[in-house]
């Protein structure tokens, strides 16, 4: 009896096994994120056999040229090629964007799983550093850091990570409260586990789904800061190309030259939307059964 | 059987101070377990059976605390043990079963990394021999086709199938004592009876000690060899099963069996116990049992009401036991036990 019953409901569930792997490609938005995203970061990685164009050699003689069969998309102000200049742009851009979301996700996670697991001292104390950091707008305090510590790629980096944290902390302590009053936790400690071995084997697998949700938008918001800083000047220096350094350099020639501005900001806003596409799939795909 | 109890607990008491008040959830209770033996603890809703439970593994919910007696397990007192000594004893040499085997078990798991888990932390198996153990302890427990479902996860499986998991994983470092909280409220009955049957044969087999939290007194009678009945967080009746179903000496006692429905009589209405459990932030003076109790007399409202000794192994908490010896004379509860 018991048998027949359990020999029905694997069968029935069978459809569910690795529900990602088997899933993924019936859900339209992570599908069609994957294929954006996809593009263009295979674009940026094979630049160099895409286009013979240099990102950095200036043509003076050429200056602000139209399209042609030369320059896919013209030249800008000092004769470089807008076409490969967007390609090696987004190898930085991506690259940095990608590597500055690793380090709030890790340090993030691990403060709010101490937070939410241990409570008491350790959330009071977490929590109300959460609370400063939240008091102080996002891009207010990544300028004035990257401003401090000078511009570059590594002051991103430090910039993003000491803002960044802040939310992973949050989502994963909200979902530990919750988790850590489930049963199989009291089951892992009646079971005689230290906390270590209960946190990372039963408690992270069970919460850090949303975390990665959160993660793949957050790229998103690291790009467009990455560009903001690149617009503003703080960002990645010249002569190395970079979207947000490109939509600032093209703007004094938007009423002739429109495209210098508005093809570096439209792939930005399309990859950002691909990256949307993948959170957004993530997080149906992701959501417990 | 040896002489010494394998699990002694003597006036235990658990306290949880709240905003309100603070909450005596275990006043004073003791039994004991020898060796291999099988106790049942009953009671209502709320009168400090799981709290006693959860007492003796250490893991009472904040901020409840023990605030005295003793639990003996095994020569250990681990009312006062520290952290890493509870720690040791937990899992290794009491395995636990939980009531709701779905909620239990971690949901992102395998159900066999989940039995091989203790043995790996606890005995320092190998990966490859813990996972032999847990192959072999789930053809014990009897789930058929282990290799397969040890790569199941918890919601692929049947609650039948799960609570064997459960057992599973309480037997999974040969503990001497297993705890169960209400394991079987959860299931339907048929699959009950497979999982109590599957119980009482693994304590026959490994010699282990059962502790059942239960309200359900049918569950008793069929697995234990003991019962010890808690009414507002104090013991009031202990001894064995067929005594204490034949010969109740505690209204309590008498109260619940009378109120378990019976096919074989046919009745208008349920026996039930008047009134209800007295509040623990503020319990009675006296007798705690004696608003609710037909038999209370003056002397019931005053003073204190330990367990009194009435044979070996047999006690009640009543002081005028001989009104329910008595009633049970005039009016046999037990016909078919």
């Amino acid at each position: 009896m018991a048998i027949a019953v359990a020999e029905g409901a694997l069968d029935e569930v069978a459809e569910h096994r690795g529900g990602f792997r088997r899933r993924w490609y019936r859900t339209p938005s992570f599908v069609a994120g994957l294929l954006i995203v996809g593009t263009i970061v295979t674009m940026c990685l094979a630049a160099p056999l895409i286009t013979s164009q240099s990102p950095t050699h200036q043509d003076l003689n050429n200056i602000l040229a139209s399209p042609s069969s030369k320059h896919l998309l013209g030249t800008d102000q000092l004769g470089r090629d807008l076409f490969s200049r967007i390609l090696y742009g987004g190898r930085v851009d991506l690259r940095v964007a990608f590597l500055a979301v690793l380090l709030p996700f890790l340090i993030g996670t691990t403060l709010g799983c101490i937070s939410g697991y241990y409570g008491r001292f350790y959330d009071t104390a977490i929590m109300r550093l959460v609370d400063v950091m939240v008091a102080i707008p996002f891009y207010v305090l990544v300028i004035a850091l990257v401003f401090a510590l000078g511009a570059g790629a590594r002051s991103i980096y430090i910039a993003i990570t000491f803002v960044g944290w802040v939310s992973y902390a949050r989502i994963i302590r909200g979902e530990t409260l919750v988790a850590k009053r489930q049963e199989y936790i009291l089951a892992a400690r009646a079971a005689g586990f230290r906390d270590s071995r209960i946190i990372g084997r039963h408690l992270l697998p069970n919460v850090i789904t949303q975390a990665i949700v959160y993660a793949m938008s957050d790229i998103v918001l690291d790009i467009l800061a990455i560009v903001t800083l690149g617009y503003l000047g703080l960002g990645i220096q010249p002569p190395t190309p970079d979207w947000g350094g490109m939509i600032a350099d093209g703007q004094a020639f938007l009423t002739t030259k429109w495209q210098l501005s508005t093809i570096p900001g439209v792939v930005v806003v399309i990859t950002a939307l691909g990256l949307s596409l993948i959170g957004d799939g993530l997080a149906d795909l992701l959501r417990p059964e | 059987m040896s002489d010494t109890p394998i699990l002694d607990v003597r006036d235990l008491r658990v306290e949880i101070p709240l905003t309100r008040g603070t909450v005596h959830a275990v006043q004073g209770a003791s039994f004991t377990v020898e060796a291999g033996q099988a106790l049942g603890l009953v009671g209502e809703s709320g009168c400090g059976k799981s709290m006693t439970l959860r007492a003796i593994l250490g893991l009472l919910p904040h901020p409840g605390q023990i605030t005295g007696g003793e639990i003996r397990f095994e020569g250990d007192d681990l009312a006062n043990a520290d952290p890493k000594r509870l720690r040791d004893v937990r899992g290794a040499r009491i395995g636990i079963i939980f009531q709701e085997p779905m909620t239990a078990l971690n949901p992102v798991m395998r159900v066999g990394d989940q039995i091989a888990e203790g043995p790996r932390v606890h005995l320092g198996n190998s990966r490859s021999a813990a996972r032999k153990t847990a192959l072999e302890l789930m053809r014990k427990v009897g789930i058929p086709d282990p290799a397969r479902r040890a790569r199941a996860y918890p919601h692929e499986l049947s609650g039948g199938m799960r609570q064997r998991v459960m057992i599973a994983i309480a037997l999974s470092c040969e503990p001497r004592l297993i705890l169960c909280d209400e394991p079987t409220t959860a299931l339907d009955v048929t699959i009950q009876d497979q999982i109590l049957k599957l119980l009482s044969a693994m304590r026959r087999d490994l010699g282990v000690s059962v502790v059942f939290v239960t309200h359900d007194l049918a569950v008793v009678a069929e697995t234990c060899e003991r019962i010890a009945v808690m009414y507002a967080g104090q013991v009031v009746e202990t001894g064995t099963v067929d005594e204490v179903f034949r010969a109740p000496r505690h209204p309590y006692t008498l109260g619940l069996l009378r109120s378990v429905p019976r096919f074989d009589v046919v009745r208008q209405t349920l026996d039930s116990i008047p009134g209800q459990p007295p509040d623990l932030v503020a319990p009675p003076t006296g007798c705690p049992f004696q608003p609710r109790c037909g038999f209370a007399r003056e002397d019931c409202l005053e003073g204190d009401f330990p367990l009194r000794r009435l044979g070996p192994g047999r006690a009640t908490a009543c002081i005028h036991d001989d009104d329910c010896a008595q009633d049970v004379s005039a009016n046999p509860v037990i016909a078919s036990v």
